[in-house]
């Protein structure tokens, strides 16, 4: 019954849309308070809809109903309950659905809350998520119904794909469907402001904290993702630059222009048009990142069921929406209002190269993934691009704009002086031109170039870090030192910008070991036997098989010395009988100062293939990714944020740079 | 001119759909041979029958035939699959030689022991070298060579009637008038 | 396809790293070249992974190709050409640069230049740079917001 319940669910779920879309135009057109209202039931009630239709899905994989496919498809009886749970968006359909019920949820908050919203423009709004929500369901209803059913039910499902039995299924997709999902309420925004033909502070002001809740999920997903995939896939690479990265990676690179683009037209009123355009191409590119890792078109090592005919629905549902939201770009944006005038050496100025940048950024990433497909298509000649093209592309084009980043929020709006602006900056320039110099007479001796590329990254990251810093001190200063109540007053958001910055600063750090420090050893060791890598000595003690779950695995154990300190570490190789998978579980031993990792291959005559590595500071990415989304958070919590406040202060504090 | 620019992203997006679903029905994985019109590579395999001639591309290259070379091995099954279409090609009058790639020369016997053989002679290439060489991906693959030794075609994967009738068919009759003439 | 499909999945399922003790070679100054190259070559048996990486029986087979050519003294060049002689560009994970190419290598920093110029010359004056004024629609947007924050 669940099943047909959940289907029931979803086909109400679609009226409501369709109702939430109607009722929101209508209330726009009348201005009408009724029909607005009955949009926001609608939103709302389709969100409780989905919600319950998603319920039932998990309930079906938590008490093993074999009778609907997807359950049988993706559980096994023996699939411990958390990643039966999970396995509900483990693959297409389920984590279509999931997409759903986030785009519902979001919908249903836009309804709720906007008070402080113009009203025709909320119910817009509101409107054109429910078109969004038509679009989504009706994929979700035609091509990927999760609630079939199968006829007769088997006795036994067959397994999840082993290498997502792993607690970064159970985070990962929900925190990066948020991420990609959470941008449609800018996308909504922006089409609603061109239907409307009026964008203006208040319009930002509205729009930031969804911009920045979507940006911080996406943030998260990502890095969590990167982590996952360091320690399942047993390569011990942090970024391998596949397709299905890439695809996480646009939006987040434009989503992140359109967060500081955002802040000048709120606080200035100046790019107009350029905000509104970033707000329609961030959503789309979620869109197309989610068609790309389902249609096949791309080859990715992402498993993920392949199915042209959804490919081609997804393709319509881009073409209609961003296609739609395009054409309405190019046909009101040219008679809206061109904002306000800035000097070269201005914040605006600062936040416009910030843009120019990640967009710069976003083309590399966006032409390294499609070009390959536009030259097979014209000429059949078939090429791959990959790290070292990214890495010799991405890299020199991140690190002038990252050197830039501690200068924009030193910058005062409308204009200033360079003079001025680097005295401000004195104190965290001079440290990072230490840093350079000395860490590259270190290196330099050591490891030649390498060791110079070094010294730029972590003089680079220092630079991030106390550049960030130094505007919380200037802050402080007052004519009698520090003032605990300058402290005390600073605004949330501030803490956020600066912990957002110097968290790329510490990821910078991580970036650099990585590429210039990392080390890795192949070795086959009998137990007993040992080898070394980086100065540490490891030996392994004992290797046999041991039985999980739903798996059986081949176990080793290690022993890491280093200066004295010993310290275990067990590494495997899992088969999971069910599917015939293996996979890695590779042993991790991770303090501040880096990761050691060790991956077990084969045995051959006794002896096990061990694949050491050692991974200077490769956490910091991490962290650094972690302090990032951090740092958004805290503007999130910011309660003139919340307060949906437009921006136009009475008496504007000159002497504050923040 | 203003306008222009800004119906610009619309136009870039209405682009790159068209290249998407031009890319939709296609295989990604499916590979250009590099060889495509150069000369047969060298190599010289151990016959898999032993006491038969080996394989050597320069006698293959030399007897002015189109013929097909057919990688295949007894691991593989989709090579169980086109075999059918093998024997009957060969019944037909078409030269098919064999390369058993990466595989146990007892186990490639066993294997066209089982079924009737239809190539002409059986290189035996257990390290895959001779695989490499020919740019082999995967197996089953088979190359169309004309009389004078040059690499026409390549098509991976198994062949059957479509495959036949539509790409290596058509190919190999037009290698044979190229060879008469 | 379908044995290219069943590669994939094993593939995947067993890419703990590919490198083999026994494929290293002794001088370490050449298997650092060697490992170095083959993160520049791409499997062709994979999904998306360098012949360094891939637990693939023909990404073996190339490395140790690889290996043979060092060893032969080939320089780092030659073993990639050829390895490309055998496989086309697709194995190159750096494309080589051609008219095919050249938007990969020149696009975005052609579009930051061009995008920084219009940056740098656009219309300036801090004269003009003035808040406008404030409609009545805004006052009563700010009256309407204010009142809702003081309620909280």
């Amino acid at each position: 019954m669940g099943a047909e319940i959940g289907h029931f669910a979803l086909i109400l779920a679609l009226l409501l849309a369709i109702a939430q879309a109607g009722f929101g135009a209508l209330g726009h057109r009348r201005l009408d308070p009724a029909l607005m209202a009955a949009a926001n039931v609608s939103a709302i009630a389709q969100a409780g809809f989905v919600a319950l239709a998603f319920g039932l899905l998990m309930q079906a994989f938590a008490v093993h109903d074999f009778s609907v496919a997807l359950v049988a498809s993706h559980s096994h009886s023996l699939q411990p309950f958390a990643y039966r749970l999970a396995a509900t968006w483990g693959n297409h359909e389920g984590s279509m659905l999931l997409w759903v019920l986030i785009l519902s949820g979001f919908s249903a908050m836009v309804a709720a809350g906007g008070k402080t919203m113009r009203p025709g423009f909320h119910s817009l709004v509101v409107a054109v998520l429910g078109l969004l929500a038509i679009a989504f369901l009706a994929f979700l209803l035609f091509t990927s119904n999760p609630f079939a059913r199968l006829f007769p039910a088997p006795l036994e499902g067959s397994e999840l794909n082993p290498l997502l039995q792993d607690p970064g299924l159970v985070f990962h997709p929900p925190l990066l469907y948020v991420g990609y999902v959470g941008f449609s309420v800018a996308f909504a925004f922006a089409t609603a402001a061109l239907i409307e033909g009026r964008v203006d502070a208040a319009w930002a002001r509205w729009v930031r904290p969804w911009i920045l809740a979507a940006w911080v999920a996406l943030t998260l997903g990502i890095t969590l993702g990167s982590f996952w995939a360091y320690y399942e896939l047993g390569w011990g690479g942090w970024w391998f630059w596949d397709p299905v990265e890439n695809a996480a990676l646009l939006p987040w690179l434009l989503g992140t222009a359109l967060l500081h683009s955002a802040l000048v037209l709120e606080k200035r009123g100046a790019l107009i048009s350029w905000t509104i355009l970033l707000a329609i191409l961030t959503f789309s590119m979620s869109m197309v990142g989610t068609f790309l890792v389902r249609s096949g078109v791309l080859t990715s090592v992402h498993a993920f069921a392949v199915d042209p005919e959804r490919g081609i629905f997804i393709l319509m549902l881009i073409a209609v929406s961003t296609g739609g939201a395009l054409a309405l770009f190019g046909w009101r944006a040219p008679t809206m209002r061109s904002g306000a005038m800035f000097s070269a050496i201005s914040r605006e100025s600062a936040l416009t190269l910030n843009n120019l940048f990640l967009m710069a950024a976003t083309l590399v990433v966006f032409l390294g993934t499609f070009w390959p497909l536009v030259i097979d298509l014209v000429t059949g000649n078939k090429i791959s691009v990959g790290p070292p093209y990214y890495n010799r592309i991405f890299a020199p084009m991140m690190i002038p704009f990252l050197a830039l980043v501690p200068f924009g929020p030193m910058l005062r709006w409308k204009s200033d002086e360079w003079r001025a602006v680097a005295s401000r900056l004195k104190a965290p320039l001079l440290l990072a031109g230490l840093v350079l110099l000395a860490a590259a007479a270190a290196s330099f001796a050591t490891f030649g170039w390498r060791g110079l590329g070094a010294a730029l990254g972590f003089a680079l990251a220092v630079w991030l870090v106390a550049g960030s810093f130094a505007l919380l001190l200037r802050r402080w200063r007052s004519e009698s030192g520090l003032s605990a109540r300058l402290v005390r007053t600073t605004p949330l958001s501030t803490w956020g910008m600066v912990a957002g910055h110097a968290g790329i600063g510490v990821m910078v750090a991580g970036i650099t070991a990585m590429a210039v420090f990392a080390t890795s050893e192949v070795v086959a060791l009998a137990p007993g036997e040992n080898a070394s890598i980086s100065g540490r000595t490891v030996t392994l003690q004992s290797a046999g098989v041991v039985q999980g779950p739903n798996y059986q695995a081949l176990q080793a154990r290690f022993l890491i010395e280093h200066n004295g300190k010993p310290r275990t570490l067990v590494s495997e190789r899992r088969l999971y009988p069910a599917s015939g998978n293996t996979t890695t579980e590779a042993g991790i031993a991770a303090s501040i100062s880096g990761i050691t990792y060790i991956a077990i291959g084969d045995e051959t005559n006794g002896r096990l293939a061990v694949h050491l590595y050692r991974h200077p500071l490769v956490g910091w990415i991490w962290v650094g990714a972690l302090i990032v989304a951090f740092g958004g958070a805290l503007a999130l919590a910011d309660r003139r944020f919340r307060a949906g406040l437009p921006a136009i202060s009475a008496a504007p504090r000159v002497a504050l740079p923040a | 001119m203003k306008r222009a620019v800004f119906l610009a992203p619309l136009g870039l997006l209405l682009l790159l759909l068209l290249a998407f679903a031009m890319g939709l029905g296609r295989d990604p994985k499916e590979l250009p041979s590099a060889l495509v019109g150069q000369p047969l590579p060298a190599f010289a395999l151990d016959a898999l029958e032993p006491g038969s001639a080996p394989l050597a591309s320069a006698a293959l290259a030399k007897d002015g035939e189109p013929k097909l070379i057919n990688v295949f091995a007894s691991w593989c099954t989709s090579c169980r699959a086109e075999h059918g279409k093998l024997v009957q090609l060969a019944a037909e009058g078409v030269p098919i030689y064999g390369i058993d790639w990466k595989d146990e020369p007892a186990a490639g016997r066993a294997y066209l022991a089982e079924r009737s053989n239809p190539f002409r002679a059986v290189g035996s290439d257990p390290s895959g070298r001779a695989g490499v060489e020919l740019g082999v991906t995967g197996t089953p693959e088979t190359f169309l060579i004309d009389g004078k030794g040059v690499v026409r075609m390549r098509h991976a994967g198994p062949i059957d009637e479509q495959v036949w009738q539509t790409k290596l068919g058509p190919m190999l009759e037009q290698l044979r008038a190229e060879a008469r003439a | 396809m379908k044995h290219r499909l069943v590669f994939a999945a094993l593939l995947l399922a067993t890419a703990a790293g590919a490198v083999e003790p026994g494929e290293q070679l002794a001088d370490p100054a050449l298997e650092t070249r060697a490992r170095a190259i083959s993160t520049e070559l791409r499997c062709v048996q994979c999904q998306n992974q360098t012949i360094d990486e891939s637990n693939a029986p023909l990404a073996r087979d190339l490395r140790v190709i690889v290996r043979e050519r060092l060893l032969a003294g080939d320089s780092d060049e030659e073993v990639v050409a050829f390895v490309q002689a055998r496989y086309g560009d697709f194995v190159l994970l750096k494309p080589p640069f051609s008219a095919e190419t050249a938007i990969l290598w020149i696009g975005p920093f052609a579009v930051l230049a061009l995008a920084g110029y219009w940056l740098a010359r656009r219309p300036r004056s801090a004269a003009a740079a003035e808040p406008q004024p404030l409609t009545a629609e805004d006052e009563a947007q700010v009256d309407a917001a204010l009142g809702h924050v003081r309620k909280d």
